[in-house]
């Protein structure tokens, strides 16, 4: 019977304003109520900005009917006094997975790689599922809800979490006592995508972010040709895409650089994405706020580290420690800069620590109507909701939260989350019985004292000589206090129980440790009834205080300012063009003038002004050159640095990605290589295939964005490769399925890839509408000779064959890298028109280069081919130098022309000669001097200028690496004070840097 | 010069005809040679301007300036504006024992097993190896054949560059014992998803304990009677008699200190700290304790964001300074064909502030102190092997580095490779077209 009734109260409270009249009922009569409810004397919060004292709020059937201060309560209500408390819409977060089944990992064994889709009828690749709904695999958890509830949350839009387009989300209200039926708000609201791939699938394609971002693009352009009915076959996930395009797009990048990559790729195709950040934003904020975009903002906090070993602590970057103390400050910065954001528990490990780091946020200077906005009308307006979300007014939900006050305050409780007018109780608001109370028990006088906060309470009983070890429990209408015996040796107690009716008096029963029971009567004294103040515990002498540092405001430590990049080395603001004079010094022209001892040179707007003897120049600073080289900066034209991603190895032709795309500004590598004199670099794709990706041409611009580094001046180039690595000689036993798996395939791959492409340029000079391919533009870039290939390349056979297949289809070979063999076919490169860019004295580490040999440079260059000598190699490349001053050694190469190997040659091979890569009047002001003969080992790059402006100073970074230190140990100290003072701390985990060459799989 | 050049076409023509065999060694010396007018680089730090060296049956029997009044023996070779250095020394090389990364047929550095003191790297050693030869021609003539792998890889021996066969190249056979001493990071497991970080190392006090043990078991090996041999116990003694060096692989602060008290606990007679990233930070503990540092690639990037970008450079220097022996090391990616980069990896620590000549001794008498060889090699000492060569210029510089003679036992090598005769031919090729 007993059970009977809980099934009903369960049904009706669950139930009662939402059961729908069309459902048949067997189990009873129909109970179906709808009544009005009322919260009246409240603070309410009805947006962030508006807020009202001695509110009321009205609301039936789920949605609000009336709120303000002067409000008709309609008869049927129920009424509920909220005197004292703050009402606040509930929280949104559009960025969530709760709720929704997540795909488990495809646990094939298979170590063969997977080139085609598994999916049939779908796209040609697995990770674009756009076709997928969140709707089909809801999977409500109540304790999570709960865990979201306690965080404020009433509603989240949640997805997919898997590919690289997912698909669609679910609007849901987390309504605990409710079905699906109430709970989901919308079917299909907004369209996520990010850049990992499916766990579900194990197809190759893309293995790295420039493959995902190219995907992006190219799938673009495929829904754009499948609407146009130009396809034969059906893809569904094209055309779910297509049925997607008008709803929003949320993305998932998860740093500031892809925030930025995200949004140009986005542009390309009219989408300005919602963009999920990664909490990094300050540190560009400039271009974050250029993007024009909408963020959803993580703020999972770091934790300190917890520095007190001295031996892990020295592996913590100095960045490490920075965003430790920058990141709180996050979402104040991108309000200051007005930048729309939401915020959200993305990144967060649990829900718990939501509030307080929003706290921290606040405390960092977040305006608390700015917080409250990115909670409730910014994330509603995203996904277009502003009507029935976030805010407290006619006709939205009625998703509210009643608090004990500013909810952003540490010692504010929220009591409910009301969602969709259910009330969902998270805190019952205890009964204030703090005090002091006198009992008297067995003839003995006892002071009782309540103290502490309401959520937690201290009690301290006492005798006029002794304090009792005391516990107290205050369970909603029940008090529960133990305390000792005055015989304190005997370890004994004497249990109370009181119930709470009355405010003057606890009345109850006392249990002695003998069985007895007396009657416990204890009046609160008069004297301490000070209301709502809190009782000051002064005298509180002993133990438990641990806990009470929350009396005091946790001050968040100063702001360190933010460098460009934001690591060691980085700029507090970025250098400018200077006008410079060098004095009596050694230039290496690499002109006909050649070496000119005791010349001044002037550069004045980032140009090389001034040539000659005895120069001036009122404005200029000067600098004595004496005993000094001046030269061109350094040029490499092959190298891995500056990137997020080498390689992307999923399929043997991949001219749609791009390392522009991914191009890397935080990299010290790029502060370590203008130490070494470079100026200029060409960032090549790696290897792994016979058609590579699009490369970067970049200046070494430390400090700059990603755009700003690429050189506007420079043509379009691409990475082609050949030899063991596009067979994928050495990846195993199991990669033995792509074509091509020997030199012979190599060149069919190369013929087919091309003769599509001309084929591709005939269908498109036809008019007719056709699919655009961006691999085959970039082919067709490389036949009408726009884009230049740079072919990584070691046996003579294979080099021949590719210059070869060129000559077949009219267009030249530009620069064979590494080119390790091209001594033995120096001749047939010159006649075919390619230059060289090897390495100086490589060899060994393969089959293919068993015959390389550190002649090779001198051999090529003796025969008429434009020599460089690169790196591939971000150690070997901050010297250079060095490796130019072996030609000289191994097969007496001229000082002069070892030196152009690698600054005026590497120019020329990257088409960027009339600009940079010598000393001469109207160049670009891209030089270097050296404390020595630059091509000796006891030669030191000084300064390292690029456009007139001072990258690199050795002067300058004697004094950073004092004031790097100097921030290290503040705010090791700050640290330290954190763990001391009992925060969170996380134990060291060192980053281990990835140092890319051209086999480097990213 | 144009002279040389003829020589070499000369050589060319006869090689063009015999060529992708391996160059043979030396015969003896028979007769003395007087080098003179050179500049005399001795290797411990002096330097002789015009200087005079005599050496016969592969000995030095005079070394000194060319002033002296003394009877120049045999042939006489003018060495004026040249340099003349000791042969170059590469400790902890795999040279020998791995021709081409790639390939695994031909690796033989990494034997199975976690303890294998008994794995003997000289018997691999490979005489006939391209690379080898290779070294010959920027002055570095002998290395330390070290195996590779587990927690002790096995045991080394130092050979020189040009001979016929293992035992004709030894210099000293099982020199020492080489131990990976355990890390006290380690790595988060990428392939199973785990971030790939540097963390604690949970296991790092087991690790030692049980290298600990193994040292424990084998003291009570040596006094117990045994009726069965225990091979890996048999080799590693030697550590503890004082035949052996014990070389300890290990490169951070901690790891550092932990070894050397291991050292005193385990009654060991020498040590050598091999790597040495942080010795730096312990110098004042590896002199009082007399352990010398064979010191990690010199070209190298810092580990941290944070470091002076050339701290690798300056490394070897401030070693010096505190008065830590150190020779140089060149272990790592690649190592066997850039080892002949060895002079200049020296060359770097030159030109961040140690005196050249002082670099000269990280890759020649400081080397053969730590390896225990400089009774015979190492300097250009009476006495010592005529194991040297001359360069056109400084031999640390690659600008200037070019050799013209190199002398490894008083045996004239010769200065050709596989690399040298490709050149030759292919220059050839063109001039034969033009």
């Amino acid at each position: 019977m007993i059970k009977h009734v809980l099934f009903l109260a369960v049904l009706f409270c669950g139930y009662t304003s939402f059961a729908q009249e069309y459902i048949p009922k067997n189990d009873g009569v129909k109970t179906a109520t709808s009544h009005y409810t009322a919260l009246q004397n409240a603070t309410i919060h009805l947006s962030p900005t508006e807020v009202i004292e001695n509110g009321t709020l009205v609301f039936k059937d789920g949605k609000i009917v009336s709120v303000g201060t002067s409000v008709n309560i309609p008869k049927n209500s129920l009424v509920i006094d909220a005197t004292g408390k703050t009402i606040y819409p509930s929280f949104i977060d559009i960025y969530s997975t709760f709720g929704v089944k997540q795909p488990e990992k495809n646990s094939s064994n298979s170590r063969t790689p997977q080139y085609d889709a598994s999916r049939e009828g779908y796209y040609w690749n697995d990770h674009i599922r756009p076709d997928q709904n969140a709707i089909d695999y809801l999977d409500y958890d109540l304790k999570k809800a709960k865990a979201l509830q306690k965080a404020g949350f009433g509603v989240v839009n949640s997805h997919i979490d898997d590919g690289i387009i997912r698909g669609t989300g679910i609007l849901l209200a987390l309504n605990n006592e409710g079905n699906a039926s109430n709970r989901i708000l919308e079917a299909q609201s907004v369209q996520y995508s990010g850049t990992s791939k499916s766990k579900t699938s194990k197809q190759a394609y893309p293995t790295s972010l420039m493959g995902a971002l190219a995907l992006l693009r190219q799938v673009h352009l495929d829904a754009d040709w499948y609407a146009k009915g130009l396809s034969t076959e059906k893809d569904r996930a094209l055309e779910a895409l297509l049925a997607n395009k008008n709803k929003v797009q949320i993305i998932e990048a998860g740093s500031k650089l892809n925030a930025l990559r995200l949004d140009n790729v986005g542009d390309e195709y009219n989408t300005q994405y919602v963009i999920v950040g990664g909490g990094d934003e300050y540190e560009a904020i400039k271009d974050i706020k250029a993007t024009q975009a909408q963020f959803i903002i993580p703020i999972d906090f770091t934790d300190a580290y917890d520095m007190e070993d001295p031996f892990l602590a020295r592996s913590v970057e100095l960045s490490d420690l920075r965003q430790w103390n920058q990141q709180p400050h996050n979402p104040r910065i991108l309000a200051e800069n007005n930048i729309e954001f939401a915020l959200s528990t993305y990144k967060l490990k649990k829900e718990a620590s939501f509030l307080p780091n929003l706290i921290k946020a606040i405390e960092a200077g977040l305006p608390k109507d700015k917080a409250l906005a990115a909670l409730t009308t910014i994330p509603a307006g995203i996904i277009g909701k502003s009507n029935t979300l976030g805010s407290l007014k006619t006709g939205a939900y009625a998703n509210f939260l009643v608090t004990s006050g500013d909810i952003f305050d540490k010692k504010t409780t929220i009591y409910e989350n009301w969602i969709t007018g259910v009330k969902n109780e998270l805190e019952t608001a205890p009964k204030d019985v703090r005090g002091e109370y006198a009992f008297n028990l067995e003839n003995e006088k006892y002071t009782l004292k309540i103290s502490g906060t309401l959520e937690k309470l201290k009690a301290k009983v006492k005798t006029d000589s002794t304090t009792l070890g005391t516990k107290l429990n205050v369970n909603n209408d029940w008090l529960q206090l133990t305390f000792s015996t005055i015989d304190t040796t005997k370890q004994e107690f004497i249990r109370v129980v009181s119930n709470l009716t009355d405010s003057k008096i606890l009345s109850g029963k006392a249990y002695f440790p003998n069985g007895k029971t007396l009657a416990f009567n204890a009046e609160k004294q008069i004297s301490d009834t000070k209301e709502d103040s809190k009782i000051e515990d002064e005298n509180d002498d002993d133990d438990d205080d641990d806990d009470d540092d929350d009396e005091t405001p946790s001050k968040l430590n100063p702001f360190h300012p933010v460098t460009y990049p934001n690591l060691a080395y980085g700029f507090e603001t970025l250098p400018k063009q200077e006008i410079l004079l060098f004095k009596n010094v050694t230039v290496w022209t690499n002109e006909k003038e050649g070496i000119l001892k005791h010349t001044d040179v002037l550069i004045k707007n980032g140009k090389i002004a001034k040539i000659g003897t005895n120069l001036s120049d009122r404005n200029a600073q000067t600098i004595d050159g004496t005993g000094k080289h001046l030269t061109a900066g350094i040029i490499d034209e092959h190298s891995h640095i500056a990137t997020s991603s080498v390689n992307e190895s999923g399929h043997n032709s991949t001219a749609e990605v791009s390392i522009e795309d991914v191009l890397n500004p935080d990299d010290i590598n790029i502060y370590r290589n203008l130490a070494g004199g470079v100026t200029s670099i060409q960032v090549l794709h790696g290897s792994a295939n016979p058609i590579g990706g699009r490369s970067a041409i970049i200046k070494l611009k430390w400090g700059e964005s990603a755009k700003n580094l690429i050189n506007p001046h420079a043509p379009k180039s691409i990475k082609f490769a050949l030899g063991e690595n596009v067979k994928q000689s050495n990846w195993g036993d199991a990669a033995k399925t792509r074509f091509p798996q020997t030199r012979m395939g190599v060149e069919q791959v190369y013929i087919d890839y091309f003769q599509r492409a001309k084929e591709y340029e005939v269908l498109k000079a036809r008019g007719k509408p056709f699919r655009k391919d961006i691999e085959m533009e970039t082919l067709v870039e490389i036949i009408n000779k726009e884009r230049f290939i740079t072919c990584h390349s070691y046996v003579q056979s294979e080099i021949n064959m590719l210059m070869k297949v060129a000559e077949q289809f009219n267009f030249n070979i530009n620069t064979f890298t590494h080119i390790l063999e091209g001594y033995k076919l120096a001749d047939k490169m010159v006649e075919h028109g390619v230059g060289g860019s090897t390495f100086s004295d490589w060899w060994a580490y393969k089959y293919e280069v068993n015959d390389a040999i550190p002649y090779n440079a001198a051999i090529m260059h003796n025969n008429g081919v434009t020599v460089a000598i690169n790196s591939d190699d971000g150690e070997m490349s901050r010297r250079l130098n060095q490796e130019a001053a072996k030609a000289v050694k191994y097969g007496d190469v001229s000082e002069e022309d070892a030196w152009k190997f690698v600054t005026l040659n590497p120019a020329k091979l990257l088409h960027i000669s009339d600009r940079v890569g010598s000393i001469k009047v109207g160049k670009d002001a891209d030089m270097v001097l050296w404390s020595d003969h630059p091509l000796s080992i006891y030669a030191k790059a000084e300064k390292t200028i690029i456009e007139g402006v001072t990258y690199f100073d050795i002067n300058r970074d004697k004094q950073l690496r004092a004031t790097i230190s100097k921030e290290k140990n503040e705010l090791t100290t700050l640290m330290l004070q954190a763990k001391n003072k009992g925060l969170k701390t996380k134990p060291i985990a060192k980053k281990e840097k990835a140092h890319f060459h051209c086999d480097s799989n990213f | 010069m144009t002279l040389l050049k003829y020589k070499l076409l000369g050589v060319a023509l006869f090689f063009s005809t015999i060529l992708l065999a391996q160059q043979t060694p030396a015969p003896k010396q028979t007769q003395a040679i007087s080098i003179e007018g050179g500049t005399a680089h001795i290797g411990n730090g002096e330097v002789i301007d015009n200087a005079l060296i005599i050496f016969t049956e592969g000995k030095l029997t005079f070394v000194g300036s060319a002033l002296t009044e003394t009877a120049r023996q045999g042939t006489i070779i003018n060495a004026k504006g040249k340099h003349i250095y000791p042969g170059f020394i590469a400790p902890n090389s795999t040279l020998g024992l791995v021709e081409i990364d790639a390939v695994r047929a031909t690796e033989d550095q990494d034997e199975v097993g976690k303890m294998n003191p008994h794995i003997r790297s000289i018997i691999a050693y490979n005489t006939e190896s391209k690379v080898v030869e290779s070294m010959r021609i920027n002055g570095v003539l002998m290395g330390q054949i070290t195996p590779r792998g587990g927690r002790i890889s096995g045991t080394s021996s130092v050979v020189q560059f040009d001979a016929w066969n293992w035992e004709d190249a030894v210099i000293k056979e099982d020199d020492g014992i080489h131990l990976n001493w355990p890390n006290p990071f380690s790595r988060g497991r990428w392939w199973l998803g785990e971030p790939a970080t540097l963390k604690e190392n949970k296991e790092y006090n087991n690790q030692v304990d049980e290298l600990t043990t193994y040292f424990n078991e084998n003291a009570v090996y040596q006094i117990g009677k045994n009726t069965s041999r225990h091979l890996p116990f048999e080799a590693l003694n030697g550590v503890v008699t004082g035949k052996k060096t014990l070389y300890v692989h290990v490169d951070n602060e901690k790891g550092i200190t932990d070894a050397i008290n291991f050292k005193t606990a385990n009654n060991i007679k020498k040590l050598v700290i091999v790597g040495g990233n942080e010795a730096h930070l312990v110098s004042n503990l590896l002199v009082k304790h007399n352990i010398p540092v064979l010191l990690q690639r010199v070209h190298s990037r810092p580990n941290n964001d944070d470091d002076d970008y050339d701290l690798p450079f300056t490394l070897a220097n401030r070693l010096v300074k505190d008065g830590v022996l150190v020779g140089l090391e060149n272990s790592g990616g690649m190592e066997r064909m850039n080892t002949r980069n060895l002079p200049f990896l020296a060359g770097t620590c030159a030109a961040y502030g140690l005196d050249k000549e002082k670099a000269l001794s990280l890759i020649t008498l400081n080397t053969a102190k730590i390896l225990g060889i400089d009774d015979t090699v190492g300097s250009l000492e009476v006495g010592k092997d005529a194991t040297f060569f001359i360069s056109e210029g400084d031999a640390l510089d690659m600008r200037t580095n070019k050799i013209d003679k190199a002398y490894i036992q008083g045996r004239d090598v010769i200065l050709k490779s596989h690399q040298t005769e490709l050149y030759e031919r292919y220059s050839n090729k063109y001039k034969d077209n033009n």
